[in-house]
Parts: structure tokens; sequence; C-alpha cells
């Protein structure tokens, strides 16, 4: 759409050299060089808050420099905002989408645009973006209405959007946080033939693998430096990454006492559950998980795993069926009655349910213990007592914030969680039902979480640990029990299980009826 | 789409100027930030209404210092600002609570309406004999009141906890069915003579004014600021120290900034909605019995001059703080005072709107950081 630019020999798609931007309190970008060849996806990879973001949120235009420059076709540009960056052939697709949910995918592609002026001819614009779509392997339906999509098809339409602009570079901010791993799988191959066809693409990671598989050279950061400058990937170690990464040797092995499981703490029989869309969820789930015990539930995302977090912790009414905690019912019950069972629940969403973003560090701690002492007085709160009991969680679990009194908004990813950890392992949990615990963290993060679920295991507590990365919940799970559309179908004790069939299990490849020992598997056809 | 022309963005001002003004996304917001960026959305309102004034053919300094003068100039007038201030610091604690648990409530005119007719039903179907001293006749009027007032108030909150029926329609519709039913009971039962008020009420229902003390503190003769504003201030400690030291101000600000978060910690939210709005028509409630009592001594149609709908503002420009409420309260109750002295209507709740439009206006600055750029490059 972009004739070639004018520019003889053009090397490089973009040159950052000497990047600095300040925030308050910090140096987001210390002086940092940033090249980017045409047609190759290079990865730029490091930990939570190590400046990724901010170096790709000023090359969009969306954040000044304070010093540096930028050459974009080897052109000197200065964005004053994204709409400069995607009229240079630059688009970005952030974490978070910005779509609107009421309007077709065709309708949210041309937003914005100075054209079509006033009627919109529905036909020709959807045939153009299907088009575009199906050139570029993104497989999604102009008519469909984005609330109707997938996170990864929503995402899809976020990359279509700055196609159709002429973005010849594309830039993703950790685009596989949200995806199931096929969907990635998907969107790996769709950078794929974008790059074949002259595009060029960054991808911000923190995942070490998927770096390897998916990117052409690679870019570490560390607090705001480059440690590593566009080296190709063929030439690097997952270790070697991961130690330039975190300045500090990763070790994979986790330590974990003899699994020695105690008495049946949480009871789950037949239970039944639907989804918000009053479609059936959960079908039929028993299970028992002892105290001292880990059990993973693994699953493709959207099989059932939010609405069995939701049934556990009084968030969800079950249909059928019955859950107890140490012999008391709490299914249908409210949240508040498996608070009282000493029920803990580290969120999905952790800035939507496990955190109330505006309010103090104190108060996000304070959710679970607010009305019980030494926080609470009768009816009143004794401020004393609520900072002495935030300040001692923020000391024993590392929590970085200025004070207590900063808003949670302002912490990152990984000292969020370890707040939602601090506060529901302070509640003393029977039963922890934890969900993507370390999804969007950094390697330090995880193997933070990892060892406060690992202890809490040792403490004696019951544990739920859903997640969708297999290589954690066998690092960590004691048993794995399998979800497919909303039906167990399989349980494996995790020192014994095969990746191979739970993989085969987690994607209905074989038949969902039963996990009996030795049943021969289904055609995966 | 092919174009290099840059792009005209949404932060650039008209291209006449040698320099573009930008808005960046603030991060963190310091907290002198709000009080500066409202008094000076208050400064530029006043400036916006000054030259409204001058075009409008008057004078817009001497005008203000009347303004100033009208209502802060003397005891006796800043008297009269604070009765005021009164019905706008009680309403406006009304607002400023729901608002907080992000309940809009636009209702506390009608709860404020029946909070009247409920201390004037005290006194005029009667419930005490005649005669009835003070001491108990006042404490019952205020108990009807703030009963009547929740219990107004109470229903938008059991249709959204319950129904999810939206509030704001609700609250608004009952504004108009609290009218009515003033008018009703002005007009039918209780009557005057076939005049559409009420009787006057007997003196024992009348909220004690300053100037009932004259004979002790002469400098008191002619003061008719009455108890209610007291009603208001300790309104105000309650409410404070309700939301920031209480289980039920935590569980009310949890809500407020996050429904989810806040039902992941066990809390009713649906209950916590019928307490907000039975607690907030009881102080709107409130000052409708303070204003029947204190002030009109007794029931008719025009007991309000919008003192429900003033208190939106007041608790905006309050930034929902109680004690800002008071300030705000009493900065509106001069520009009512002060308005009357100048002109009927028109001017005055002119300049009432440009405060509100600029307040809203201001929280651009809140949000975002304003750079001034030079042109060029």
């Amino acid at each position: 759409m972009t004739p070639e630019p004018v520019v003889p020999d053009p090397p490089l798609a973009v040159e950052m050299r000497g990047i600095v931007r300040r925030f308050p309190g910090v140096v987001a970008n210390d002086g940092v060089d940033f090249d980017l060849r045409v047609g190759e996806v290079h990865a730029l990879l490091g930990e939570n808050g190590a400046g990724k973001s901010t170096l790709m949120n000023v090359l969009d235009g969306l954040y000044r420099p304070d010093a540096g420059e930028i050459l974009v076709f080897g052109r000197p540009v200065e964005f004053r905002s994204p709409r400069d960056a995607i009229a240079a052939g630059l688009g970005m697709v952030h974490q978070h989408f910005a779509l609107v949910p009421t309007q077709t995918v065709t309708e949210n592609v041309l937003l914005g645009l100075p054209r079509p002026r006033f009627r919109l001819d529905a036909r020709r614009y959807d045939d153009e973006v299907a088009d575009l779509a199906r050139s570029h392997g993104l497989a999604v339906d102009p008519r469909a209405r984005v609330w109707q999509l997938s996170v990864g098809e929503q995402q899809r339409v976020e990359i279509l959007k700055m196609l159709y602009r002429g973005a010849r570079i594309l830039i993703l901010d950790e685009p596989t946080a949200v995806l199931a791993p096929q969907e990635a799988a998907d969107l790996f191959r769709t950078l794929r033939s974008m790059v074949a066809g002259g595009a060029s693409v960054v991808f911000i990671s923190h995942k070490l693998a998927e770096v390897a598989q998916i990117a052409d050279r690679v870019t570490v950061m560390r607090r705001g430096k480059v440690t590593a400058a566009g080296i190709p990937t063929a030439e690097t170690t997952t270790a070697g990454l991961a130690r330039l990464m975190v300045g500090r040797e990763i070790f994979e092995t986790i330590e974990r006492a003899p699994f020695a499981p105690g008495p049946v703490v949480l009871a789950m029989r037949d239970v039944e559950a639907e989804s918000d869309r009053e479609l059936p969820a959960l079908r039929g789930i028993s299970l028992d998980v002892r105290s001292g015990e880990i059990l993973g539930v693994a699953g493709v995302a959207g099989n059932g795993q939010s609405e069995l977090a939701q049934v556990l912790t009084g968030l969800r009414r079950c249909s059928a069926g019955s859950i107890t905690v140490d012999a008391v019912e709490v299914g249908n019950k409210t949240p508040r009655d498996t608070i009282v069972q000493h029920v803990a629940h580290v969120p999905e969403d952790r800035t939507g349910v496990g955190t109330a973003p505006n309010l103090s560090v104190a108060d996000n701690l304070i959710m679970k213990s607010y009305r019980e002492a030494p926080v609470a007085r009768r009816w009143s709160i004794d401020t004393g007592a609520v900072r002495r009991f935030a300040n001692r969680l923020r000391e024993t679990y590392a929590i970085a914030a200025p004070s207590v009194d900063t808003e949670a908004r302002l912490l990152s990813g990984g000292n969020l969680q370890r707040l939602i950890l601090a506060r529901e392992i302070a509640s003393a949990p029977r039963l922890m039902v934890a969900v993507q615990p370390t999804r969007g963290l950094d390697v330090g993060a995880i193997a933070t979480v990892h060892r406060l679920l690992l202890d809490q295991r040792q403490a004696g507590s019951a544990t739920i640990l859903i997640s969708e990365d297999l290589d954690e919940i066998l690092a960590l799970a004691d048993r794995v029990a399998v979800i497919y559309e909303g039906r167990l179908v399989g349980l494996y004790d995790a020192a014994e299980a095969d990746i191979g069939e739970i993989g085969l299990r987690m994607t209905g490849g074989m038949t969902p009826a039963v996990a009996e020992p030795g049943a021969p598997p289904v055609s995966v056809a | 789409m092919t174009t290099q022309a840059p792009a005209r963005g949404p932060g650039r001002a008209g291209s006449l100027l040698p320099w573009a003004i930008r808005l960046e996304r603030r991060l963190e917001v310091p907290r002198w930030l709000p009080v500066v960026t409202t008094i000076g959305a208050v400064m530029v309102a006043l400036a916006i209404s000054g030259i409204v004034l001058w075009v409008a053919g008057g004078d817009p300094i001497p005008t203000f210092i009347h303004i100033v003068r009208s209502s802060f100039g003397s005891l006796g007038v800043l008297s009269d600002t604070l009765v005021k201030a009164t019905p706008l610091i009680l309403t406006g604690l009304a607002c400023a609570l729901a608002f907080r648990m992000r309940l809009w409530n636009i209702g506390a005119e009608g709860q404020f309406l029946m909070g009247a007719w409920g201390a004037s039903a005290v006194v005029l179907i009667p419930i005490v004999p005649a005669g009835t001293p003070s001491i108990v006749t006042i404490p019952l009027m205020m108990a009807a009141g703030m009963i009547v007032g929740g219990a107004y108030g109470a229903i938008p909150g059991i249709l959204k906890a319950y129904r999810g029926v939206n509030e704001i329609i609700v609250t608004l519709m009952l504004n108009y069915v609290a009218a009515l039913w003033i008018s009703y009971w002005v007009f039918g039962p209780w009557s005057e003579g076939g005049f559409q008020l009420t009787a006057q009420f007997p003196h024992e229902a009348w909220l004690p004014r300053l100037s009932d003390y004259a004979d002790v503190v002469p400098a008191f003769s002619g003061l008719t600021v009455h108890l209610g504003l007291v009603f208001g201030l300790v309104a105000a400690v309650l409410v404070r120290f309700l939301l920031s030291r209480s289980r039920r101000g935590y569980e009310i600000r949890l809500i407020g900034d996050s429904p989810r978060a806040a039902r992941y910690a066990g809390i009713n939210v649906a209950r916590n909605t019928v307490i907000v709005f039975a607690i907030s028509g009881a102080l709107a409630g409130l000052a409708g019995m303070s204003e029947v009592s204190g002030v009109v001594h007794r029931l008719q149609q025009a007991i309000s001059p919008g003192y429900g709908f003033t208190a939106i503002i007041v608790a905006y420009i309050a930034k929902l703080h109680p004690y800002g409420v008071i300030v705000a309260a009493i900065a509106f109750g001069a520009l009512i005072l002060a308005g009357r002295e100048i002109q009927p209507s028109g001017i005055p709740a002119m300049i009432q709107g440009i405060i509100l439009f600029s307040l809203i206006a201001s929280e651009v600055a809140l949000r975002y950081r304003v750079r001034l750029e030079r042109r060029g490059a």
C-alpha cells in the first residue's frame, strides 16, 4: 500500500540511538540503542520493568524521549503521537486492546480513519478486510462483533487495524501473555508469513522459550539498559539469555519436600455450573485435594478453569453437586462463607478482582482481614493496627512499594502478585485456589510465587493450581488433573505423568469419558 | 494512508500559535494537585463569568466585590450565608457519600422534600399533641425526617441492588414524585385556609436560632443561623469517620473502586447499596427537616430552590471529601444569597454552571500533564 521509501539502501527498518526516558524516580531507558532490520522478527527480552515497553512506547510516539534519536527507514523521525508513527508505517499492538466490543471487526478496523467519510459501504469494506486478513493468515470474520471474539481473535483484529493502516513495522507488546498455546502457535505462523512478505516485527517478551522459537535476533534489556544487542537467536542458549535478563543463574529445578498428604480438605462431588453465557461450563466434576497436596489443573483456556475457581470461592453458583472444605459445605454459599472456611483465592485477574487499583497497598492487604482483630475493633478499623499489619506483610513478602499508602495501581505485576499472595497466605488458608499465579510475571517473581506456594503445601494447606503452563504444573503439583470442556479427562501422579498424553487430553484428543489407566488412545485426527 | 504529513493529533491546538499544547498521561497524581486544580478551575470559572458580565454590559470587578460583600460583608449576611449553606452541607454530604460508592444519587432533592414532609407530619398530623416541649418535638422531627428521607432513598437502592435498575433514572424520577407528594398535602389535607401552604408550626417545633439568645448576647440580634448548621457540621464529622475509620466505610470505598474486588473480598455489594442509599437519603431528609423547622416553619411547595441539585456540584467541588463539602456548601450558600442581590435569576445560575463545567474540564489536568512545545522541527 505504501511505496518503497526513496531513501537509498535502507538497511534498517528502525534505528534508535541513545534513547533516554525518565519517569519520576526512575530512568526507564538509560541510553538504549536498538535496531530492527527489514524482514526480521526481533525479540526484545527482559524482566517486568526492564524498560522494554517504555522503549517501544517511545518508538511509537506515545512517550517523547528525553534524549536520543530515532530513524525509521533511514529517515530521522520525531513522532508526537501514535498517529504520526502509523503514518510512517509503524504500528504497535498493546497488551490491552483498544476495541469497541459492540462494533464489528470491520468497523473497528475503520475506526478513526478519514475514509469512509459518511456512508459506510459495509460489503466493500468487509471484503477488503477479509482479503487483508486472508493474505496474512489471520482467521477472523469481518462481520463478527468484537465481544463475540476470543482474546486471540481480538488480537488479530488489532494486528489487522495496523496492517490496514499500512504498517510495515509491527510492535507486539507481550502478545502471547493472553493467548492459549494453540493461539500462540497461530500467531507465530502469521508473524512468519508477514516477515516473509517484507514486514518487520518487534516482539516484546519475557518468555525465553518463545523467543527462541520465533525471533531471528534478540536484544536483552535489564534495568533500563541493553545487556545484549541484537544477537542472532541461533547463537544463544536459554540459560545464557536468562543470565543476561536477570543477571543471575536461574535454578530451573525447584526443591521440594517429599509428598506427605494429610486428610482430605476439599471434596467436590458431581459439581456442575454454567458460564456467564448460561452454557454448561462444569459437567460433573468430582475430585479430592488433601492437606499438603498441590493438585494441578491443566487445560487449554476456556475449558471451565475460571468457573472451577469461582464455584470454589463462592463467586459462582453451582447448578448441581456438592463442595465441602473440611467437611463443611461451601457450594452455593457466598464468598464470605468460603473466606470463613479459610479458602484463599489468588485470582486470575489481578487488577480487576484481586486488588482495588486506586486504594492503598494497606487497604488492599486488609481485604480479607478487616473484619477481625487486630485490624478491626467491633465496627471500627484501627488505622494503627492496619499500618503495622501492612508493614509486616510488606517486609515479609518483599513487596516493593515506597510505602503502604502507595496506590496499588502503581505496583508492577510481580509486586501486585506478592501483595495478593501475602494477603491470602496471611489468612491461614486451608484451601488455596491459585489461578494463573505466574502469568505475565518475570523470572524472579515467578520463583517467589512458586516458593510461596510450596511453603503453603509444607504448612499443610490443600492447593488447587490452575495454570495453562504445563511446565509450571509439572514442577509444582503432586497430582495433575486435566480439564477439557468442563470435564475431568485425566488424573495423573505428577511424577509419572506423560506430557504427550496430557497434551493430547487437554486438546480433546482422547475420549473425554475416563482416565482409566491404560485406556487405548482414540484417533487424534 | 500514504501521506507523510504529520497527523493532527487530538492534543494539538490551533496552528496559529507558535507552540503546540501537548497532553501526556500522568503516572502519579501528587497529593496537592487536586486542591490546586480545583481552586484553579474556580478562578477560571470566575474569569469566564466576568467576561460574560462584561459583555452583557456589567462591570465584573465591582460585581464580584458586591457578591462577596453581600454574603460575607457583615455578621448579618454571614449568618444568612450559613443559613443557605446548611441544607447544602447536608445534601452535599448525602451526594458525596453515595458518589464514593459510585451510586449516582441525584435524588437528594426528592429525599430532602420527603424529609421535610416527614418532619412536618410530626406536628401537622399531629403525632405529638400541641404544646409538647421542644426537647421532645425536635428530636422526633429529626427522626421522622431521616426515616422518611432514608426510606425514600432506599427505594432506588433496593431496585438497583436486587433488580439492577439504573439508579440515576429512578432517583431523578422520584424527585418529581416527591414534589407532587408535597403539593398534594399543602393543597389538600394540610392546606391553611385554601392557600398552598400549611399552618405555621408551633414554636416548640422551631429549631433554636442565634437571635433567640439576643437578650443574653445582644450581638446575636437578628442572626437567623439555626441549629441545623450544627447538624451539618456533626454530620460531616460522622461521615468522615464512617468513610475512613469504619468497617462499613472500608467496604464502601472498596466497592466504589472495584465492585468485583469487593465481591471477591466477601462483601455483600447489594446490601451495601441499600444501606448507603438509605444513609444518603437520611442525610438529605435531615436537610429537609432542618429547613422546615429552622427557616420556613411550615411546609409549602417552594422550600427548596434546588438544594438537592446544587448538592451534586457541591459534592464534586469538595472532591467527595466530607470537610470539603462544608467549604463548598458555604461558597455556594454565598452565591445563592448574593445572587438575589444581583439578579433574581440568570447570572448566579450561570456562574454555578460555569464552575461545574470548569471543574469537569479540570479533571484533564489531574490525569494529564500539559506541555507547551515550540512548533517547527
